[in-house]
């Protein structure tokens, strides 16, 4: 009802979406650890909840955690179900064409090859290569000669690899880390591959520019102060490439 | 942009694999609405691959599952009894999600049997598994058509099989048989619509697409997310169902007549167009 | 949930499977069932609902409300259920929050589509931004209820049409004899008849819904299947319980629960049938009122 008395430059202000409320709603998937995932306790848990809670209080706004499939990730925002897309993924070109980033939180994700110990590196042109649909990965795999198999949830994309249905998996290095360490040498890294893009980013609408220059500023306060560095390493470990 | 030409050339037969039409989908903002038209046409394929093996072979197996029912034996109406609990007690997309992780388990190196190695690989992949599933489904809500039917075979005509000294064999083949078929129809027919419609579940449960080939439906959906606009790619699938159900009951009615030649004209059962939803 | 759970990595066999049993997420499995039967105990009468109407429209002496009556039961009948399931949710999502925009924000003088987005106004929004998480789920459910509904109405039209349909002619003729109008004869005897011919149908259709609820999956709707899957994946060292890929035995729970819905349903039809077949001018009902009592 008080959007009805605004002003025509107020307007022009709550035009630009989600700041007008001060609640923003963040869309994660729930099922990439560590970047974001549900723990025991069913709870959103993981590095991207533990920034966007950080960057939220910093730029005074209220955030709301939305879980959603990963396929459909991007059409709920264009949609409008949330604001902002926090799910470890990377500002690509080809996202950059149908919606907005901020600046990265986490440096360019070099993806890896994973695969049982002992298989052959020629699998990665010849094999059958699974990778999470609609990922930059699954692209990528499109692009070489060899077999894609794609699953709508990363943790598919592992169990194929174990149970035999794909020869390796390509998906973010940092995602398989954790399978390979815990594997005791059953699985191991057959390559790794730069990956295109700015680094791993929000995702907002190309309308939201107010938001995106909100969640910048917030971003660049914690990247000066060393916080979001601190919440890399405490995810990913001493090895994760930091902000300068 | 592509011309419509072009469109067709590279996709009306993408579902069947890369070699068959253009390497990698349409996407983002080059997609045009032939390339929708085309590549969901192209994924019917899989549709019409999956509903006509499965009905061919499920017929058979329902038909033997239908006599087991009515068996007199413990052993053999007992197990067929399970079996249609089994499939027509559970959703057939929990039956998809199951039955795939059950088959990745099998071990990797095939299963020995003898002195042959069975490959188990193959299984897993959607044109087996879910074909397996399908056919497993349909069989089980056969079954039940065809033992309803021949229950309500009417007692004169089997006495009068026995009178002109048909028995066994010939008797199952030249009455029990037809007649069994013949009041079977109408429901079978409605049967085979219901799992012409379920084959557009294969993709959305636990099976993975292989170089990107699907169904209509997985197609459908593959647009609907890459243009965010689901107001033609859904449309244009959900027509394309409406012809090919018209399709089914059109063949099915051929059938229909023909098993019902020998009756007075008064006394054809016409196949019912009133659609019924017996499943 | 128990005492002994605080650190799981330690625990003997039983004891960790009784705590893993009982975490909260699990916990959010249990309460998926719930929301199974919830859609279930309301997408029930609601299709009831709509199925009465359309047969009501297929039967109607107005040739436009038959037309419409014809054509909503036989596109159900054509396209697979699926289909409506991704497409119903989404488009009455979409045309309520542009119906809203169009009555909250007449001075709106942006585009609602701006190159991909979907832009109202935020007094459009349905939920509103502001209004907490259970008030998104609410709506969410909301749509996938109104899918079921729509679908499985369709579905109900015709069994009910037909059933109303098999009630003997000489009931209403009588009925007329006796002066009755045309509604009385409606109210008093058709709708008391038909239910007997209607519940073999209808049941079938509860066990059709029974087995189409775990679609909600589709809808994003966190339910057993969501759970199912999401548990049984591999839980690696960020998880407190860590195991391998349990899915299949997840799946096998799944199996097992609809097995027993539809067992339970059957037996709770059969129950019916009897009762509704008592006094009825059918060979049911004189093979009960032949019984010896």
């Amino acid at each position: 009802m008080k959007k009805l008395l605004l002003s025509a430059a107020t307007l022009a202000f709550a035009a630009t979406g989600a700041l007008a409320q001060d609640i923003v709603r963040l869309g994660t998937e729930g099922a990439y650890p560590p970047y974001n995932y549900i723990d025991e306790s069913n709870a959103l848990v993981g590095f991207e909840i533990d920034l966007g809670n950080a960057l939220c209080e910093r730029a005074g706004l209220t955030c709301e955690w939305v879980q959603n499939d990963w396929d459909s990730i991007i059409p709920n925002l264009v949609g409008g179900n949330y604001d902002a897309i926090m799910a470890g993924m990377n500002a690509t070109p080809e996202r950059a064409e149908v919606i907005m980033f901020s600046d990265p939180y986490k440096l360019p994700d070099p993806s890896a090859y994973m695969a049982l110990a002992g298989t052959d590196p020629s699998v990665m042109e010849e094999g059958v290569i699974a990778a999470q649909s609609n990922t930059m990965q699954s692209g990528m795999v499109a692009d070489t000669s060899a077999t894609l198999i794609e699953f709508p949830t990363a943790d598919e994309t592992i169990a194929a690899v174990r149970n035999g249905t794909a020869d390796a998996v390509l998906a973010d290095r940092d995602f398989l880390m954790t399978y390979v360490t815990e594997s005791g040498g059953e699985l191991e890294f057959l390559a790794t591959v730069p990956s295109p893009g700015a680094g791993v980013s929000i995702g907002l609408r190309q309308s939201d520019t107010e938001l995106q220059a909100t969640f910048n500023a917030a971003l660049d306060e914690m990247k000066a102060d060393g916080t979001l560095n601190a919440m890399l390493v405490e995810w990913f470990g001493d090895e994760v490439p930091q902000f300068e | 942009m592509s011309s419509c030409a072009e469109s067709f050339n590279g996709l009306i037969l993408r579902a069947l694999g890369r070699d068959f039409g253009d390497r990698l989908l349409p996407r983002g903002l080059e997609i045009n609405f032939c390339d929708q038209v085309f590549l969901i046409a192209s994924g019917l394929i899989w549709n019409v691959y999956f509903a006509v093996l499965a009905l061919f072979f499920g017929f058979f197996l329902a038909v033997a599952v239908a006599l087991g029912k009515t068996s007199p034996s413990r052993w053999l109406s007992r197990p067929a009894e399970a079996f249609v609990f089994l499939f027509r007690g559970s959703p057939l997309f929990v039956q998809f999600f199951f039955v795939y992780e059950a088959l990745v388990l099998l071990p990797r190196a095939g299963i020995e049997i003898g002195p042959i190695t069975m490959d188990t690989q193959w299984m897993t992949r959607a044109w087996a598994g879910a074909l397996f599933v399908l056919f497993l489904n349909t069989s089980a809500y056969t079954a039940e058509i065809f033992f309803g039917a021949l229950k309500s075979i009417p007692k004169g005509d089997l006495e009068a099989a026995d009178a002109y000294g048909l028995a066994g064999w010939t008797k199952f083949r030249r009455i029990t048989f037809p007649t069994m078929l013949r009041l079977a129809w109408p429901s079978y027919t409605n049967e085979a619509i219901f799992l012409l419609h379920a084959t557009t579940l294969v993709f959305f449960s636990a099976f993975p697409a292989w170089q990107q080939m699907g169904d209509a439906l997985y197609y459908a959906n593959y647009f609907a997310a890459q243009t965010f606009n689901p107001f033609i790619a859904y449309p244009l699938v959900g027509m394309y169902f409406i012809l090919l159900t018209l399709g089914v009951i059109g063949l099915f009615g051929v059938v229909n007549r023909r098993l019902n030649r020998h009756l007075p004209r008064a006394a054809r059962a016409r196949l019912r167009f009133r659609p019924q939803y017996i499943r | 949930m128990f005492s002994f759970c605080a650190d799981p990595s330690v625990l003997p066999d039983w004891q960790w499977m009784a705590c893993y049993l009982t975490t909260g997420s699990h916990f959010a499995l249990y309460r998926s069932v719930l929301v199974v039967l919830l859609l279930l105990a309301l997408a029930a009468p609601l299709a009831l609902g709509m199925g009465f109407l359309g047969a009501l429209a297929v039967r109607s002496g107005n040739a436009a409300l038959r037309g419409v009556g014809t054509v909503y039961v036989s596109m159900v009948r054509g396209i697979p259920d699926v289909i409506f399931f991704l497409f119903v949710p989404f488009a009455i999502d979409q045309g309520v929050e542009f119906l809203r925009h169009k009555i909250l924000c007449p001075d709106w003088d942006q585009p609602i589509r701006q190159g991909n987005d979907f832009i109202v106004c935020q007094a459009a929004k349905m939920p509103l931004a502001s209004d907490p998480a259970w008030m998104h789920d609410v709506w969410g459910f909301t749509l996938a209820l109104i899918a079921f509904a729509l679908v499985f109405g369709a579905f109900a039209a015709n069994t009910l049409n037909g059933a109303m349909n098999a009630v003997p002619r000489a009931q209403l003729e009588t009925a007329e004899a006796y002066g009755m109008t045309q509604g009385q004869t409606f109210r008093r005897v058709l709708l008391p008849q038909m239910w007997v011919y209607a519940l073999p149908g209808l049941s079938n259709l509860w066990m059709i819904l029974t087995k189409a609820t775990p679609l909600l999956f589709l809808l994003g709707i966190q339910d057993v299947v969501f759970w199912a899957r999401e548990l049984g994946g591999q839980k690696t060292g960020h998880y407190a319980y860590t195991h391998p890929d349990w899915r299949v035995w997840y799946f096998l729970g799944v199996l097992a629960f609809y097995l027993t819905l539809t067992w339970v349903s059957q037996k709770v039809f059969d129950r019916l049938m009897v009762r509704l077949n008592h006094g009825q001018a059918t060979a049911g009902g004189e093979a009960l009122r032949k019984a010896p009592a």
